[in-house]
């Protein structure tokens, strides 16, 4: 479980059997039919909202196809009872092995792409799948009724039964959700949203979690199709398959509240009595009237509350109490680890890398001795940042190796190499601004495999090396620009990194906000910490830095103690230019 | 196959893709041009098509503001003049809805405020959709026009092949082509056209540099959904259509729209072509249910292959 967590899942898990408790008492007293319909309906949305809020709520990776795997659970189900006389408590469980399998299959060539292209993409494999059934004659599929054996066949007289299996449904899909919210797959998930590379520097496998929402989020999703088939009957490509199912989904969870698990059931208790009544009540007169109305509500909650009913309300009124104190657990003690002097961690042999023309990065070597502080020196453009993102898997290398204590660094994924103890920070700070500083923090943790507990007491540690911890409840979002550095600084160390590449972590300090950020890094460097800082603050660099390496126009220019670099004529040259060094030799 | 019958098909669905391809290009581009400028997926874009498609109905035959230029010119430039109605109903739009969920106003927020985005297109498209369905009926209604049942005739151009080119496509491709190069050209060489551009490469820079950015964005959806509506009412020309039909057209648009590369207007039109061509390629060798099924699958093919698009680029910093 991530930090917190367990005294908020068991209140959220109360509020759940309360709420269900109350709904079923509700139950008990309709008895018009269609408003028990009605009633078994909300969950059914709901539960459906909560799929596709696994994946898109939590993860940011938008669906604009979510009916794919309901429309497959419903499919499955009819067609297993129409063909196989397979129950349909079967065919549901069928759906959701079929739905999960679909995720996979949907989600291998899909993940290659991000932001719109992804949610558009999404949106053409339903219809594919729609027109295909056309084709194939499923055009209007009904389930037949087995009266011999009707329990096995869902087929119960009393239609508050129906209801009384969506709650359950239902239940079980906020557990599930609840249980991700607030485990490491939970956190995943929201870094990835807030910042996909900074997740994949703190070695946290993005793509992997990815594909793991999109299958419980599939899988719920077949369920859920399965069971509406049930309740409903009678089928056709377009009600479970078409543009109108996917954007239910999605509408019921904006409405109620994006990312949360009680949006979807907020926002399907509302709008789907709102639509059905306004159906039966005014369809016959003014047709089309119920879709106007929707449109109008979905547009006014927008505008009135743009995050969704339930963190509006809860922002209104329910303020969550300010800065969390730092846990208080022992800080994780990593023995440190003894420094072999001279013996080099990061070799690196000519490594090139060009865009189009440009060699941004040509046949760079350098190492990098076990406790030493190499300082990356060069001027605008000479392809520092460039070489920090060929070496931890952000840009692929054209030639050469890179090589951590003899193993190879190049080729690699980002969190691959984070994994192999490499840990990075950005010249723009990449942090996951809505989470507080200590969950920042022990992402950088959980990248790195760590336990929970282990990891909270390596996040503490990180904090206090860094000197955040009277911050780590704050979000990350309201932290001045050293801070944020630090914490960045702070996720690298959580994962216990053996080699830190620090990218231009001094960059629109103030002096003596660079005083202290020195002071950190030069407690780092007692502790037998490697690191690899790109840094334009020459005067900083001179008290940091046990080397130099000098980069200009992506060549190695000059290597050396910085005495001797910064008064090496090259480097000059590169720095100052041609006149100030003639007239330096004047 | 007889050969004959072979080369006479596929002349016939060059010539219609050729044609409907340039109308679908020219439909692509409104698409394009809100998406390339605002960064916003309009769900909506569909229903500015069928607002096209209905206000040049309305001019022309429901309304007969138009009638007097005749059954042969009337539906072309009752098509054209779609544009400056829609065109504001896409201001207003803009103005009193999705400038507070776009824009300035969500640049650097969390998912840069698609979400709210989403919704609100969606909403509108709900409104228009049923609200269409109560003010103009559900009954399909068409664009009158003698053209659409005459065609030129070209050949015998191989042995007994002849290629037919229906006079109401013929004419609508030429408006399409007309009014994408004259666009182009506003957005290459005018003023207004660089204010566009600038608010669509960087909206804070654009503002520092004194152009009004929400007023362009303004303008870029008003011309977007002008643009897309002019194309409704050329196709209006050719087909029957109800206040549901913008669904139709709307998942073609975003194909066209995302395998051109997103933000680039010429490649909008270039994906909307090519949209067109697989749609009556297809139309060859698969029955007809299957053809939009055949859109989608060159469309995943050509995104999963080059994601950036036929002629996007991509580009993300570390």
């Amino acid at each position: 479980m991530r930090y917190g967590a367990g005294p908020q899942l068991k209140r959220d898990l109360t509020r759940l059997a309360v709420l269900a408790a109350a709904y079923l008492m509700l139950m008990l007293f309709v008895k018009n039919s269609y408003y028990q319909l009605i009633l078994t309906l909300v969950p059914v949305w709901a539960l459906f909202g909560v799929s596709w809020n696994i994946l898109s709520g939590y993860g940011g990776q938008l669906s604009f196809g979510h009916a794919s795997f309901f429309g497959i659970g419903a499919y499955t189900v009819t067609l297993a009872v129409v063909y196989w006389s397979l129950s349909p408590w079967l065919g549901i469980v069928l759906g959701m092995v079929l739905g999960g399998l679909a995720a996979v299959a949907i989600g291998t060539p899909t993940f290659r792409l991000r932001g719109h292209y992804f949610a558009l993409s999404m949106l053409a494999y339903p219809l594919a799948i729609l027109y295909v059934l056309q084709y194939l004659g499923f055009q209007e599929v009904s389930i037949p009724m087995h009266r011999d054996n009707p329990v096995a066949f869902m087929e119960f007289s009393e239609p508050r039964i129906y209801t009384l299996i969506a709650v359950c449904l239902l239940v079980a899909g906020v557990a599930v959700s609840l249980i991700i919210e607030n485990s490491r797959f939970g956190l995943a998930l929201l870094a990835i949203r807030q910042n996909e590379l900074a997740a994949e520097a703190a070695g946290i496998n993005a793509r992997l979690w990815k594909m793991r929402s999109l299958v419980v989020s599939g899988m719920i999703a077949a369920v859920v199709g399965g069971f509406y088939a049930r309740v409903l009957l009678v089928i056709t490509p377009d009600s479970v398959f078409g543009m109108l199912v996917s954007a239910q989904a999605v509408v019921v969870t904006l409405f109620g509240g994006v990312a949360s698990v009680w949006g979807p059931l907020i926002g399907a208790a509302i709008l789907v009595p709102l639509a059905e009544t306004l159906q039966a009540e005014l369809g016959t007169y003014l047709p089309g009237i119920q879709g106007v109305i929707y449109g109008l509500a979905i547009i006014g909650i927008m505008l009135l509350a743009p995050d969704g009913l339930f963190w509006t309300i809860r922002d209104r009124w329910f303020r969550p109490k300010g800065a969390a104190p730092i846990p208080d657990v022992a800080p994780m003690t990593v023995a440190s680890r003894p420094v072999r002097a001279g013996v080099p961690l990061l070799v690196v042999e000519n490594v090139s890398r060009a865009f189009g023309g440009l060699k941004a990065v040509s046949e760079v070597s350098f190492s990098v001795t076990e406790g030493e502080i190499l300082g990356i020196i060069g001027p605008n453009g000479a392809g520092k940042t460039t070489l920090f993102n060929v070496l931890n898997g952000v840009l692929s290398a054209d030639e050469g190796s890179a090589q951590l204590s003899g193993q190879q660094m190049l080729g690699r994924k980002t969190f691959e190499v984070c994994r192999m103890g490499v840990g990075r920070t950005f010249q723009v700070v990449r942090s996951f601004p809505r989470l507080p500083v200590i969950d920042n923090v022990i992402v950088g943790a959980y990248g790195a495999g760590l336990s929970d507990r282990d990891a909270i007491a390596s996040a503490v540690r990180a904090l206090r090396q860094v000197g955040l911890q009277d911050q780590s409840g704050m979000a990350a979002g309201q932290l001045t620009n050293k801070q944020l550095r630090l914490m960045e600084l702070a996720r690298a160390l959580a994962g216990n990194p053996r080699l830190l590449l620090l990218d231009e972590t001094l960059a629109g300090l103030g002096r003596e906000e660079c005083d202290s950020v020195l002071t950190v890094l030069a407690g780092l460097r007692e502790h037998g910490m490697t690191i690899c800082i790109i840094e334009h603050t020459m005067h900083a660099m001179m008290r940091l830095a046990d080397r130099f390496v000098v980069l200009d126009h992506g060549r190695v220019l000059a290597t050396g103690l910085p005495r001797a670099v910064v008064e090496d004529s090259s480097v000059i040259e590169a720095y100052l230019g041609k006149k100030w060094l003639a007239r330096q030799n004047a | 196959m007889d050969l004959e019958i072979l080369v006479e098909n596929v002349l016939n669905a060059v010539t219609a893709g050729i044609t409907i391809g340039c109308i679908y290009g020219l439909m692509c581009i409104g698409l394009g041009l809100i998406f390339g400028v605002m960064r916003i997926v309009n769900f909506a874009q569909g229903e500015l098509l069928m607002l096209g498609m209905f206000a040049s109905f309305y001019l022309v035959t429901g309304g007969k503001a138009l009638a007097f230029l005749g059954p042969y010119w009337g539906p072309f430039v009752g098509a054209i003049c779609a544009a400056p109605i829609v065109f504001v109903g896409g201001a207003l739009l803009h103005k009193f809805l999705l400038s507070r969920v776009s824009g300035l106003r969500t640049a650097g927020t969390l998912d840069e405020g698609h979400f709210g985005q989403l919704i609100v297109t969606l909403g509108i498209s709900l409104i228009l959709q049923n609200g269409g369905q109560i003010v103009f009926g559900s009954t399909p209604v068409a664009v009158r026009t003698p053209l659409s049942a005459e065609a030129f005739l070209i050949g015998p151009v191989y042995g007994g092949a002849t290629v037919f080119l229906n006079k109401a496509k013929l004419i609508a491709f030429v408006v399409a082509i007309l009014v994408a190069v004259v666009l182009y050209m506003t957005l290459e060489y005018t003023r207004l056209g660089k204010a566009l551009r600038a608010s669509a490469d960087n909206p804070t820079a654009a503002t520092y540099m004194g152009i009004e950015v929400d007023r362009a964005y303004r303008v870029a959806f008003g011309l977007g959904a002008a643009i897309t509506a002019v194309a409704g009412g050329l196709m209006a020309t050719y087909i029957s259509f109800g206040p549901f039909v913008g669904f139709d057209y709307v998942i073609i648009m975003y194909s066209g729209v995302v395998l051109g590369g997103m933000g680039s207007i010429l490649g909008a039109f270039w994906g909307g072509l090519t949209v067109g061509f697989v749609q009556q390629f297809s139309a060859l060798i698969l029955p007809p249910q299957l053809q939009n099924a055949a859109i989608f699958v060159v469309f995943l093919m050509i995104v999963l292959l080059r994601p950036q698009g036929l002629f996007g680029r991509s580009a993300e910093r570390a």
